[in-house]
């Protein structure tokens, strides 16, 4: 079948098209989506070093506090926040709404815009509380 | 005219068995996720740097472990489907999607496991 079907004429795929803000918004919402799956580990990591005791929490705690901690902590949050503004513009076209050419356009910069605004706004908030 | 059976219409399955239940459970998931990773986030903002007492009396506060719970649970399930249509969408070698299919439930299983029984003993004061 996988020989048969290598012979035949395929769909126009990605890298045919010129990008668009609602192409890479797509592909970035798979990438955060993907990330986010492996990022479970840190959050399983999070809460079992705490439920172990005293020592293992510090540990988890110096990795996390770390500078290479805090930078992937920083890609994280982002992920996390890109995924949920992506998500929110799926269920909003789910409702068949603003999905025209320029207002899925300006939505795909929206989420973009909005993800990256949070995010500093979390961090910020983070370093203030802290 | 419809070939389907008056059956098979009243069940609304299709020809997969599934109907739209995956793309429907991935829509549920994703609107409890919102509110419920939103409370995740400012948790972890609310306790970061925090001593091990105070993380651990916070995580023992029952609200908090039974929304720690649903976090995990409501995640997870989300997380798995996303990751089929991922695994369906680029592995198409069937003996290779069906192992990492496989290790994509066990993964998720793990995790849940490992979480939702930390919070449970978290929840029930360490």
């Amino acid at each position: 079948m996988a020989e048969v079907s290598k012979s035949r004429p395929i769909s126009p795929h990605l890298t045919i098209y010129r990008f668009k803000p609602t192409m890479w918004m797509s592909i970035v919402h798979r990438i955060t989506g993907g990330a986010l799956y492996f990022g479970t580990i840190l959050m399983a990591w999070w809460l079992v070093a705490t439920a172990s005791g005293e020592e293992s929490f510090n540990t988890m705690n110096a990795v996390y506090g770390s500078i290479v901690g805090q930078i992937v902590l920083f890609g994280y949050t982002w992920a996390l926040l890109h995924h949920m503004m992506g998500g929110i513009r799926h269920l909003v076209w789910d409702t068949i709404h603003a999905i025209e050419k320029e207002q899925s356009t300006r939505l795909a910069q929206a989420t973009l815009v909005a993800s990256v605004c949070l995010t500093l706004l979390v961090w910020i908030i983070g370093y203030i509380v802290r | 005219m419809s070939l389907r059976t008056p059956l098979s219409r009243v069940r609304g399955l299709g020809a997969s068995r599934g109907g739209t239940e995956h793309f429907w459970r991935q829509r549920l998931t994703a609107v409890a996720n919102i509110p419920l990773l939103a409370f995740f986030v400012i948790f972890v903002i609310a306790y970061n740097g925090a001593d091990y007492e105070t993380l651990t009396g916070a995580l023992g506060n029952p609200i908090v472990a039974a929304i720690m719970g649903l976090v995990i649970i409501s995640g997870l399930i989300h997380m798995r489907i996303g990751m089929q249509v991922i695994v369906e969408d680029y592995i198409h070698e069937e003996f290779a999607k069906l192992a990492i299919l496989m290790l994509n439930t066990f993964f998720t299983l793990i995790i849940g496991a490992l979480c939702l029984f930390a919070v449970i003993k978290l929840g029930f004061g360490g």
